[in-house]
């Protein structure tokens, strides 16, 4: 279907999942403003907010299977598969994040309905972030989520530890947003435009390959973005701030609120600066392959268990960078096949983090794990597919994916991040195997340990639900490989005015 | 018998079946009640035998075709599919599996004592992993086997192995990582410039073998990312420490397979994809004398640390460092009689040093030690295993008579002309296998009956027969008449000589020497 963006209807129709998101949202606040601090208020909200996701959702894969596009150019917001498929994971990581948080917001006390709110409003940046078309878009989806991102981060008020990750977050997301905003200056200085395809016209049209503006402004949206994802050298405020924050906010943090970082760095990289690769490619090639090594090292030394999952949260920001540092659409469809497999299993395993632990999970050691197969064998098979599918093990998704992100970095000639990325990814096995290792070969510390592990409600769902669909994918990925190339499909056509306009600039 | 199998579409299902049964059975443990899953697994693996069996006459000896062949799609996005065949490398090792798996199962029957399902569960996981290396035609496929069976493998040493069972369970899965996920890089570096120069992006192994010139610029590497993962698995020295801590310390049955069977998934893989992948690399003389040395060196050096274990289970772990050692002298030799050799000595140490596993695992069960200081004299006291530790010796150490000689000598034999010191120095190999095995069994069986521990020992039960017998049987089998076996691995040894070779493959030549000793 064609949306004609010139009349305020088509407008309003290409943002039709965002509105309908954010009015969810809204009615969600009344809700929570009408009924307030008991247990079962915050589980209704909960449940109206899942409502919500789940038809924000509807309407997003509505706008995809019937194929709607812009019918010119598309000045503020993409109408392209890549903006669905993007949306479909920040959706879907949001209803995982909501589910997983029913029983655990009850018994950690957090009894705040406007905790889902601020998840619907977080979704809608992320949805901004994922298909804006001007940087400008994409940064008030930034701030949009950020500003929701720090509250929910801190919103736990009796913990110390929930003050300081919110405090800390707050202040390094604020610099990074800072970057972010310098680098968007020195591009328009440059190009005179904040459309990403303008940029793209303009960089080809007047020869601004090797200008030091436009390097200087990539590079700052670069040091933003690496911020914002959790790369090396940017990534102190991370582990802190994941292991301060109570759980299903520190899953929702290292899926949703990292693929839309991604998302939206694959979106100005490649639309804004497509053609000319040799600009931002060897300094992604780098981050990159320094997130994978020194994350995965870092990761080595934890002892603590929602620690180790931070830092590997780190190195697998490190894989997705490879996925960009490949430049390419199979780049993107790779991405959005690992994101979807990286999203299942990390809130698989921050999910099972979140049953056996309590009073935030900074107590729980790798260690306290041990015997859990013979307490709870499904939970400790569930965690097992996890653990090989983070490490990536064939016939788990996450081996799919990274599969997918290989074949696309070797197919794009860059061999030697190939080899880092599989370097990293043995040095990965190093803590993963321990958690398995403590499941099931290690005897039980003490008769009453795992005895108190909630096993009941939505939390058992999401797990079930992710170590399936992770099984699944792993041996059957063909439709989720159909849907992530269908989602890179049409992203470099998405504007008509760079092809025919760049050809004579470029005389 | 060929008519018969034929007559019900053997062939077509055959492969299938051998994957599908054991998945089915280990279904059946899992869901099944406890006390029954030694039972069920033996029946499974028994059919598998049977059905395997039928392979022995099914397979056509005078072609070196691909048998067999099945192919369904998989994943036609990425070119993947299943693609299975069988020829006359995969077709013993295949029977070495299923032969050896339903032994490894009556070897645990007393010596696993708790979590049957599972322990059950993972070795017929285990077993269709390995049959699945071994009739993959795509390289997707034979990497996911070839990594799915780690897991199994891990468990089982890590849940069932002996005291320091954690570190060796890490190392072995660590050390097989790394070499497996470089061959991953080179598989999809493959692929994709195969695909990039002829427009078909396919892992199939025929499709690859036939435009592998479009890689010929990175050969090196590739062979070094596939050799790698081979060598460590084989292993090579220097590559071999993950081996005596992975036997020693997992269950017997671990033991046995891990040396029986995972150990020639590296030497398969050397026949299969390194060397007619990569035959401008296999030829130069450099990397040949590299990987010689090293053979060598293997042999030597797992022969004189052998030698000085104290514990008899270690002795026979350093002892696969040894045999191992032929074996990669008689691939990298290159003709046809040092091939063949090669892959008898495949089935030979499955079969002998599998039985030298069961062996100390039931000196263990009966001592609970495996030092060979704490045994002496025990002849006396259990006669039939001390005939059958000295019959099994004998064969481990390449008596005439026995399979040992065979693969040996036709190692020695082929090799020579190619690499006379380095066949000349390995010979002495065998002078050192003589050594420590009949001085071990000197110190266990003969010395004096000192120690009252050992007084009380009860001799083979009618299970422990059972399990050993098959083996034996073999033994003398292929030591007298191996004819049978050599006759099924010819045409393929040969094919793949003359490919590596560069000449054009003659399948209906005639023999060539060492083909008719017996």
């Amino acid at each position: 279907m064609q949306i004609d963006l010139a009349t305020p209807g088509g407008l309003a129709l290409s943002l039709l999942p965002e509105i309908f998101l954010v009015l969810w949202g809204c009615l969600v606040l009344l809700v929570a403003a009408w009924k307030h601090s008991e247990e079962n208020a915050t589980d209704l909200v909960g449940r109206i907010s899942l409502v919500g996701l789940l038809g924000t959702l509807a309407v997003v894969w509505w706008m995809w299977v019937g194929d709607w596009t812009a019918g010119e150019f598309a000045a503020m917001m993409a109408l392209d598969n890549f903006r669905y498929a993007t949306s479909s994971v920040f959706i879907i990581a949001s209803i995982l994040a909501v589910a997983m948080s029913f029983g655990y917001l009850g018994r950690e006390r957090i009894l705040i309905p406007e905790y889902y709110a601020l998840m619907l409003f977080g979704t809608a940046g992320m949805m901004f972030m994922g298909g804006g078309a001007d940087l400008i878009v994409i940064f008030i989806g930034l701030e949009l989520m950020s500003v929701c991102i720090y509250v929910l981060a801190g919103i736990n008020r009796r913990s110390v530890f929930s003050a300081e990750a919110a405090l800390k977050y707050f202040l390094l997301g604020a610099f990074a947003s800072a970057f972010f905003l310098y680098g968007i200056a020195l591009i328009y200085g440059a190009t005179g435009t904040t459309n990403l395809a303008l940029i793209d016209f303009q960089i080809a049209a007047s020869g601004l390959n090797d200008s030091v503006m436009i390097m200087l402004g990539v590079a700052f949206l670069l040091v933003g973005f690496g911020f914002k994802v959790g790369a090396v050298p940017f990534h102190m405020w991370a582990p802190d701030v994941y292991d301060g924050s109570p759980t299903p906010v520190t899953a929702y943090m290292a899926t949703a609120v990292k693929a839309a970082g991604f998302a939206a760095l694959f979106r100005i990289l490649l639309h804004g600066f497509g053609n000319s690769l040799e600009i931002w490619q060897t300094g992604v090639w780098w981050l990159a392959a320094i997130t994978m090594v020194l994350g995965n090292l870092f990761a080595l030394a934890q002892r603590n268990l929602k620690r180790m999952l931070a830092y590997s949260s780190i190195g697998h920001a490190g894989y997705l960078l490879v996925a960009v540092a490949s430049g390419g659409a199979m780049g993107a469809s790779a991405f959005i096949f690992y994101i979807v497999a990286y999203t299942l299993m990390t809130v698989g395993s921050f999910t099972v983090l979140s049953v056996i632990g309590r009073n935030g999970e900074r107590d729980v050691k790798i260690d306290d794990l041990s015997g859990l197969a013979s307490k709870h064998p499904w939970m400790a098979f569930a965690m097992l597919v996890f653990m090989l599918s983070l490490l990536g093990f064939p016939g788990t998704a996450g081996f799919m994916g990274k599969w997918y992100i290989l074949a696309a970095v070797l197919k794009a000639d860059q061999l030697s991040l190939a080899v880092v990325l599989v370097v990293a990814s043995v040095i990965s096995a190093g803590f993963y195997l321990p958690v398995v290792m403590a499941m099931y070969m290690k005897p039980t510390t003490d008769a009453d340990s795992h005895r108190n592990a909630i096993t009941s409600g939505a939390a058992k769902w999401v797990v079930i639900g992710t170590a399936l669909a992770l099984l699944v994918f792993g041996v059957w990925p063909n439709r989720l490989a159909d849907v992530s190339a269908n989602g890179a499909d049409n992203f470099r056509q998405v504007s008509p005015i760079t092809t025919p306009l760049s050809t004579p600039g470029a005389e | 018998m060929s008519e018969l199998l034929l007559s019900i579409g053997y062939e077509r299902w055959v492969i299938d079946a051998l994957i599908a049964i054991p998945l089915f059975t280990a279904a059946v443990v899992t869901l099944g009640p406890d006390r029954l899953a030694r039972e069920i697994t033996l029946a499974g693996t028994l059919l598998e035998f049977v059905v395997s069996i039928g392979l022995w006459w099914a397979y056509d000896p005078s072609t070196a075709a691909m048998q067999f062949q099945m192919a369904r799609e998989w994943i036609p996005q990425w070119g993947i599919a299943y693609r299975v065949g069988i020829d006359g490398i995969s077709l013993f090792m295949i029977l070495l599996t299923t032969f050896t798996m339903p032994l490894a199962v009556l070897g645990s029957w007393n010596y696993i004592k708790d979590k049957w399902r599972p322990y059950y569960a993972l070795l017929l996981i285990l077993t269709a992993a390995l049959i699945g290396v071994f009739v993959a035609l795509d390289l997707f496929l034979f990497y996911v086997f070839w990594e799915v069976m780690l897991i199994p493998m891990y468990f089982i040493i890590g849940v069932w192995g002996g005291p320091n069972k954690l570190y060796a369970a890490i190392k072995f899965f660590i050390y097989t990582f790394v070499g497996s996920l470089l061959m991953l890089v080179a598989i999809l570096t493959i692929y994709s410039k195969i695909g990039a120069a002829t427009g078909i992006y396919s892992f199939s192994y025929g499709h690859i073998l036939a435009n592998i010139g479009h890689v010929s610029h990175l050969a090196g590497w590739l062979f070094f990312a596939f050799a790698l993962a081979f060598a460590i698995k084989v292993p090579v020295f220097p590559f071999h420490t993950w081996l005596p801590d992975a036997h020693v310390q997992a269950p017997t049955a671990g033991s046995v397979i891990l040396a029986g069977i995972l150990l020639k998934m590296g030497a398969y893989g050397f026949l299969r994809f390194a060397l007619p992948l990569f035959p401008s690399i296999v030829l130069d003389p450099t990397v040949v004398s590299i990987v010689v040395t090293l053979g060598v060196i293997g042999i030597i050096y797992g022969a004189l640390v052998a030698m000085v274990q104290p514990d008899f289970k270690k002795l026979v772990a350093y002892s696969s460092v040894s045999h191992l050692g032929f074996v990669m002298l008689g691939i990298w030799s290159l003709t046809v009689a040092s091939v063949e050799g090669a892959i008898l000595i495949m089935i030979n140490h499955g079969i002998s040093t599998g039985a030298l596993f069961f062996l100390a695992g039931m000196l263990y069960e009966r001592r609970h030690t495996r030092e060979i200081a704490d045994f002496g004299g025990i002849a006396r006291v259990v006669p039939g295993l001390a005939v059958i530790l000295t019959l099994v010796s004998l064969s481990s150490i390449g008596l005439p008579g026995t399979n040992g000689f065979i693969g040996e000598f036709l190692v020695l034999l082929g090799s020579f002309d190619q690499h006379p010191v380095a066949t000349i120095i390995a010979t002495s190999g065998v002078i050192f296998a003589a050594a420590y095995l009949l001085w071990a069994l000197q110190r266990m069986l003969f010395n004096k009956l000192d120690n009252p521990a050992n007084e009380k020992m009860s001799d083979l039960s009618l299970r422990e027969y059972l399990v050993l017998g098959p083996l034996v049987a073999c033994i003398i089998w292929i030591g007298v008449y191996p004819a049978p076996i050599l006759r099924r691995i010819e045409s393929s040894a040969e094919a793949l000589v003359l490919q590596v070779r560069g000449e054009i493959p003659d399948i209906a030549g005639p023999d060539l020497p060492g083909v008719e000793i017996e």
